[in-house]
C-alpha cells in the first residue's frame, strides 16, 4: 500500500474536496450577483472554490511527501476503540433522553464510563453514577430552575 | 465620560453584591479549570453560556472574564508542581518553574507566578481602560468596507498563528465560514445548506459547535491513557510561599517586560497568551545577565511568561471590545456571549454600554486581587483538585455539556449536533487541524458576509470600494501576513535543499 493513503492528511484533503465541491454545487443553484449587489450564492462560491484549492493541496502534499523512508504514525486501534465507545456512550445517552429522561440516561452512561471504560468497582461506578446524576439533578432542576429532558420514568 | 468617572462608574457596578458574588465564582471556576490540566477557558465558558442567559448580562460577562483571567492564574500551579501546563499559555512556566520545584523552592516559584499575575494582570487592566475609549471614537469612522477587511485581517492573524500548517489552519476557518452561512440567507430568504432540515432554517447555534469542539473533542482525546504524573509536594504555611527580597529585585525587569509584551501580543488578534509567554520568555533570558541560568530554575524565567499570559488577557479584549473582532477562540466565545445578549461590541459599545464596559474593567481590578489573596494561601487545597480521578471528571463533563445546550434550546436536534462536532473535535485534534480557526470562522462569517454584501450593494457591485484607504492598508497586511509563510517555508525548503547538496 501507498505510505500516503495512511495518512490523515490525505483522506481529510479528500474529504473536504468532496465538501468543497458540495458547496459549490449548491452556491452554483443560487443567484450570484442580483440588481441590489451580491446574491445569496456569492460567498459561498468563494469560500468553497478556496477550500477545493486549498484542500488539493494537502492531498498533493500527502502524496508528495510518502516517502517510505520517512517515520509513519500508525494508527492505535485500542485507544481509537476506547474514544468511540465512550462517544457511542454519549450518542446512546442523548438517545435514551426522551425515553429515560435525563436523570436515568445520566447514570447509564456514568456507569458505563467508570465501570467498562476505566474497569473500576461496580461499587463505586454505582455510587458515582447515581451521586452524580441526582446532583446535577438538585443542582439544575431544583436549585437552578433549568428544564432537564423528562421521559417516562424521571 | 472621561476615563475617571468611567471608572468609578464601573466600581459603582462591580462592587455591588450580585456582580461580587459573580466576581468570586468566576476567578474560583477560572483557577479550578486553569489547574486541572485538559480542562480549558474556551470549554468552561461555552459549556456555562447556556445557563448564564438567565443572568444579568453585567454580572454574567463579570463572571466570564473571571473564569478567562482567573485560568491563567491557575495555569501554572500544574506546569510547576507537575511539570505539566494547566493549559497552554503555561507551556513556558514548566521550563523554570519546574527546576525550581525539582530543587526544593516550589514555593518561591508558585508565590512569584501569583505576584508576577497580579502586577502585570493588573497593569494589563489599566491598558485596556486608557486605550480602548481612543481606539472605539478612532473606528467610528469605520463603514462596512472597514469592517470586512478588519474581519479579514483578524481570520488572517489567527490562521498565520494557529498551528503547524497553514493549510489546515485556513481550510478549518473555511469550514466555520460554511457553518456560518447555514440557514436561511436575511438578504434573500433563500436556504442554504439546510439539508431539507427545517431545525436548520435558522443556522446552527454557535454554542452547539464550541461546546462540541472544544469540551466533547476534549474527554474524547483524552478518553486515551495516558502515564499520571508524579506530582511534587506543595509548601505549607503562606511564609514559604512568598518569595524572598532577592527574587523580587531579581524580577523587576521580569514583571516591566510580561506586562508589556502581554498587552501588546494580547491586543493583536491571533497572537494569543502562549506566544505572549514565549516572547516575555525570550526577551528575558536575551536581556539577563545570566542567560545560561535559564532552563534551570531561574525565577525570572517564572515571573516574566506568567506575567505575560494575565497582561494578554486585557490586551486581547481591547479589540474584542472595541472593533467586535476577537483574536482567539476565547473571546470569540465571549463575543458570542455578548451577541446573544444582545450587545453590539464595536466601536459605540463603550458609549451605548458604559455600565457593562466599566463594571467589567473595575471587576478585573478587583478580579485580580481576589487571585492574589486565593492563589497565594490556598495553592495547597487548588493542587488538591489534580487528586480528582479522569473517570469521575469526564463523566461530569459530558453532563455539563448535555445541560448547557439543552437548556439554550430544549432541542434533541442540537443535541444530535453536539455529538457530531464532539467527533470532529475530536478528529480534528488527532489530524492537527487547529480549531480557534473553525470557531472564528463562524463567530466573524456571518458578519464577514454581511459586511462584504453591504460594501459591494453600497457601490453596486464596484469593487474598488474595498480599496479605499482604510480597507485597502488592512486587506493589504491581510495579504501580507498570510504570504510571509509562503516565503519562510521556501525559504526553509531552499536551505534543505542547499544542506541536502552540501
Amino acid at each position: 500500500m501507498n505510505a500516503f493513503i495512511r495518512r490523515g492528511d490525505f483522506w481529510s484533503g479528500l474529504t473536504l474536496v468532496a465538501l468543497g465541491a458540495y458547496i459549490v454545487k449548491e452556491a452554483w443553484s443560487w443567484e450570484y450577483l442580483t440588481v441590489d449587489g451580491p446574491g445569496p450564492g456569492f460567498f459561498p462560491l468563494w469560500y468553497g472554490g478556496a477550500m477545493i484549492g486549498l484542500s488539493l493541496l494537502l492531498v498533493a502534499g500527502a502524496v508528495l511527501k510518502s516517502d517510505s523512508a520517512a517515520p509513519q504514525k500508525h494508527v492505535n486501534w485500542s485507544e481509537l476503540r476506547r474514544v468511540l465507545t465512550c462517544w457511542a456512550a454519549f450518542v446512546a445517552c442523548i438517545a435514551l433522553l426522551n425515553v429515560l429522561g435525563f436523570v436515568v440516561s445520566f447514570a447509564l452512561m456514568t456507569w458505563f464510563i467508570i465501570a467498562v471504560l476505566f474497569r473500576k468497582s461496580q461499587r463505586l461506578a454505582i455510587g458515582l453514577a447515581v451521586g452524580g446524576a441526582l446532583g446535577f439533578y438538585a443542582l439544575f432542576s431544583l436549585a437552578l430552575g433549568v428544564a432537564l429532558p423528562a421521559g417516562f420514568l424521571f | 465620560m472621561d476615563t475617571l468617572s468611567g471608572l468609578l462608574q464601573g466600581f459603582d457596578v462591580a462592587l455591588s453584591g450580585t456582580n461580587l458574588a459573580m466576581c468570586i465564582v468566576g476567578v474560583l471556576l477560572g483557577t479550578v479549570i486553569g489547574v486541572l490540566p485538559g480542562l480549558g477557558p474556551p470549554a468552561t465558558i461555552a459549556m456555562l453560556l447556556p445557563l448564564t442567559m438567565r443572568l444579568e448580562p453585567t454580572g454574567a460577562m463579570i463572571m466570564l472574564a473571571g473564569i478567562y483571567y482567573g485560568a491563567k492564574y491557575g495555569g501554572s500551579t500544574t506546569s510547576i508542581l507537575l511539570n505539566v501546563p494547566g493549559e497552554s499559555a503555561s507551556v513556558v512556566t514548566c521550563l523554570d518553574g519546574y527546576q525550581m520545584a525539582r530543587k526544593g523552592r516550589a514555593g518561591a516559584a508558585l508565590g512569584i507566578s501569583a505576584i508576577a499575575s497580579f502586577i502585570a494582570g493588573t497593569l494589563g487592566v489599566v491598558g485596556l481602560m486608557l486605550i480602548a475609549p481612543p481606539l472605539a471614537q478612532l473606528s467610528l469612522a469605520f463603514s462596512a468596507p472597514e469592517y470586512f477587511a478588519l474581519m479579514v485581517i483578524g481570520l488572517a492573524m489567527v490562521v498565520l498563528l494557529s498551528g503547524e500548517s497553514l493549510t489546515k489552519g485556513l481550510l478549518a476557518m473555511l469550514v466555520g465560514l460554511w457553518i456560518a452561512t447555514m440557514g436561511t440567507d436575511l438578504f434573500s430568504a433563500t436556504s442554504r445548506f439546510t439539508f431539507g432540515q427545517t431545525a436548520l432554517l435558522g443556522g446552527i447555534d454557535f454554542i452547539v459547535v464550541a461546546i462540541g469542539i472544544f469540551a466533547i473533542g476534549e474527554v474524547l482525546a483524552n478518553m486515551e491513557p495516558q502515564e499520571p504524573a508524579g506530582m511534587l509536594p506543595v509548601p505549607k504555611g503562606l511564609k514559604n510561599l512568598l518569595p524572598t527580597w532577592q527574587d523580587m529585585k531579581d524580577c523587576r525587569f521580569a514583571f516591566v517586560n510580561g506586562s508589556l509584551v502581554g498587552f501588546i501580543v494580547g491586543i493583536l488578534p491571533g497572537a494569543g497568551s502562549t506566544i505572549a509567554s514565549f516572547l516575555s520568555y525570550g526577551i528575558e533570558k536575551a536581556v539577563s545577565k545570566h542567560p545560561e541560568k535559564f532552563g534551570t530554575g531561574a525565577i525570572e524565567g517564572v515571573a516574566a511568561p506568567e506575567g505575560a499570559n494575565n497582561a494578554e488577557t486585557a490586551g486581547s479584549l481591547v479589540p474584542l471590545l472595541t472593533l467586535g473582532i476577537p483574536g482567539s477562540g476565547t473571546t470569540a466565545i465571549l463575543l458570542a456571549a455578548l451577541v446573544l445578549w444582545g450587545f453590539k461590541p464595536g466601536p459605540l459599545f463603550i458609549s451605548d454600554t458604559p455600565a457593562l464596559f466599566w463594571g467589567l474593567v473595575a471587576s478585573m481590578y478587583i478580579g485580580n486581587v481576589m487571585l492574589l489573596i486565593l492563589n497565594l494561601p490556598l495553592v495547597a487545597v487548588f493542587a488538591q483538585l489534580l487528586k480528582i480521578p479522569a473517570y469521575a471528571m469526564y463523566p461530569l463533563i459530558l453532563g455539563m455539556a448535555l445541560v448547557g445546550v439543552y437548556s439554550d434550546s430544549s432541542s434533541m436536534f442540537k443535541l444530535g449536533l453536539l455529538a457530531l462536532f464532539g467527533a470532529l473535535g475530536y478528529a480534528m485534534r488527532k489530524l492537527h487541524y487547529p480549531a480557534a480557526p473553525l470557531v472564528l470562522g463562524l463567530v466573524l462569517g456571518d458578519a464577514m458576509e454581511r459586511a462584504l454584501r453591504q460594501s459591494l450593494m453600497m457601490s453596486q457591485g464596484d469593487i474598488s470600494i474595498l480599496f479605499r484607504p482604510i480597507p485597502a492598508g488592512l486587506l493589504l497586511v491581510a495579504a501580507v501576513l498570510l504570504i510571509v509563510p509562503l516565503f519562510k517555508k521556501f525559504n526553509a525548503m531552499r536551505v534543505q535543499v542547499l544542506d541536502q547538496k552540501a
